[in-house]
């Protein structure tokens, strides 16, 4: 019975967690690769505020999302307060500005003759994007795996927006908060053992992956 | 969404029909594939009490009883800005509030325990010698020690601020407000050899509370009553009235009633006494 709680628990954190990290970089990379590409006023004040962002509070977006999916917020028509949507929605804005800069600054650091000899060998600019992406693969990799890690780690807005509701919403960080809430203090260190598994695990397959490519 | 209101309309019809067959036929009562929002107090959640009754509830209705457990302030909140469909609490001022404000509907005290003070062992500020209640909270007061409060809004909060009014206030130093949950405050307590405002059910039910002891307990004031409310549905659009309705009718019922009152969590005791049966006590307490 607890295994089974458990075990649905990773699953939750696994693709709640999963699913942020994947529409956070669909939305970070392409941003950061015209960031990195483009000069334009007010470039400071724009990753200035990208990386003042990356600290926002866990708990403030959760606050500011449950104003809006809150079933008397503009949003509460949709029902989606204390699902896992809501939890993808705040774990994708948390993890966006980190995303955001860390690929920035992997797609900033390729040598920009990787660019210019693409264009100038008469590929499209999407094409020339492209190339920079593939040369930057193992630092976005790291931002990926770092995004992910931000999210899967995070208690505020899963237990704002997903409520911690048993074998819905419960994933591996709000079992702990509510172990510990119970007194049950072995129990909460158990299972940041297994979530710290579950991501070595992740971290281990990417590598793996890695390192198979390369050969 | 006038799907919605129609569909909330129908299953008012299907609550009020059944309740017709069930008082003619004894039938079954049930609305099966549906849920029910609950927004509700820490304790009964983290002394195990809700994983029974929604367990028994769904067996026996057809309704899945999900539950966000929070203070008893928070749940209030949730439940007014329609977040829930029904609450079960403990700070009869602030349901009262939620009751005039027209956000509940129907209001049933279904269980009780006792709030009780906890101390060191070797109880230093002499509370166990207290005459009442005043006595006691001055006692604490005066002699220095720490006390911690939950200092979150609940409804264990509520009354220990109401305590420390008989008291005159206060103490101005060693007063330690966590804003955490009982179980993290009783903790705190214990590392600190100080004292605090626990209910009976979260002492008694609740892993490794060690080097605390009651010290003052079962007087007449520090009953503490939980009550379960209906988010009124003329007020909330969302809120799910049959299914609550159902809730509170399950939980006041013998049947219910029974699955509070064998509840022992991991505890050996009975932490909850059923009330519902007392006549007269939804207006008493």
């Amino acid at each position: 019975m607890i295994f089974l709680e458990l075990a649905k628990a990773i699953w939750v954190s696994m693709k709640v967690s999963g699913v942020a990290t994947l529409l956070a970089s669909i939305m970070a990379v392409p941003l950061a690769l015209l960031l990195a590409g483009t000069e334009f006023r007010g470039k400071r004040i724009v990753l200035l505020i990208n990386q003042t962002l990356m600290a926002a509070p866990t708990v403030v977006i959760g606050l500011l999302l449950y104003f809006i999916l809150s079933g008397s917020g503009p949003l509460g028509g949709l029902g989606l307060l204390y699902t896992q949507t809501a939890m993808i929605i705040g774990q994708t804005i948390l993890i966006l500005p980190l995303l955001i800069g860390f690929s920035y600054s992997a797609l900033k650091h390729v040598d920009q003759k990787a660019r210019m000899t693409a264009l100038t060998l008469g590929a499209s600019p999407s094409q020339a994007g492209w190339i920079v992406i593939k040369e930057a693969k193992f630092p976005l990799l790291f931002a990926l795996l770092a995004g992910f890690a931000r999210a899967v780690s995070e208690v505020g807005i899963s237990m704002m927006l997903g409520g911690n509701i048993r074998g819905e919403t419960r994933n591996i960080t709000t079992f702990i908060a509510l172990e510990s809430s119970k007194g049950e203090f072995m129990n909460g260190v158990l299972l940041g053992i297994v979530l710290l598994c579950v991501t070595l695990g992740i971290n281990l397959a990417v590598n793996l992956g890695l390192k198979t490519k390369e050969s | 969404m006038i799907n919605n209101k129609k569909f909330g309309r129908w299953l008012l019809a299907l609550a009020f029909s059944v309740l017709g067959i069930s008082v003619i036929g004894n039938s079954e009562y049930r609305i099966p594939n549906s849920e029910l929002m609950l927004a509700t107090t820490t304790s009964v959640d983290a002394t195990g009490l809700l994983d029974v009754i929604a367990d028994e509830f769904l067996k026996d209705t057809g309704v899945r009883l999900k539950w966000v457990a929070v203070g008893t302030g928070q749940a209030l909140k949730l439940a007014r800005d329609g977040n829930a469909d029904v609450v079960i609490v403990h700070a009869k001022k602030l349901e009262e509030q939620f009751l005039a404000d027209g956000y509940g509907v129907n209001r049933r005290v279904i269980a009780r325990n006792y709030f009780m003070l906890v101390g060191p062992e070797s109880d230093p500020a002499g509370v166990a010698k207290a005459k009442d209640l005043r006595d006691a909270m001055q006692r604490i007061k005066n002699s220095g020690s720490a006390f911690v409060s939950r200092g979150d809004n609940s409804g264990t909060h509520i009354r220990e601020l109401e305590l420390w009014e008989l008291a005159g206030g206060k103490p101005e130093k060693n007063y330690l407000e966590i804003g955490q949950g009982m179980a993290q405050t009783l903790r705190v307590a214990m590392e600190k050899q100080g004292y605090t405002l626990t209910d009976s059910a979260s002492f008694y039910g609740l892993e490794g509370i060690k080097g605390l002891k009651p010290v003052f307990a079962k007087a007449p004031e520090l009953e503490n009553i939980y009550a379960v409310i209906a988010v009124n549905p003329f007020k909330s659009k969302s809120a799910k009235y049959a299914e609550a309705m159902l809730f509170i009718a399950w939980l006041t019922s013998p049947r219910g009633q029974k699955v509070i009152g064998d509840f022992k969590g991991k505890g050996a005791t009975r932490l909850f006494e059923p009330m519902a049966d007392k006549p007269g006590i939804d207006l008493s307490k």
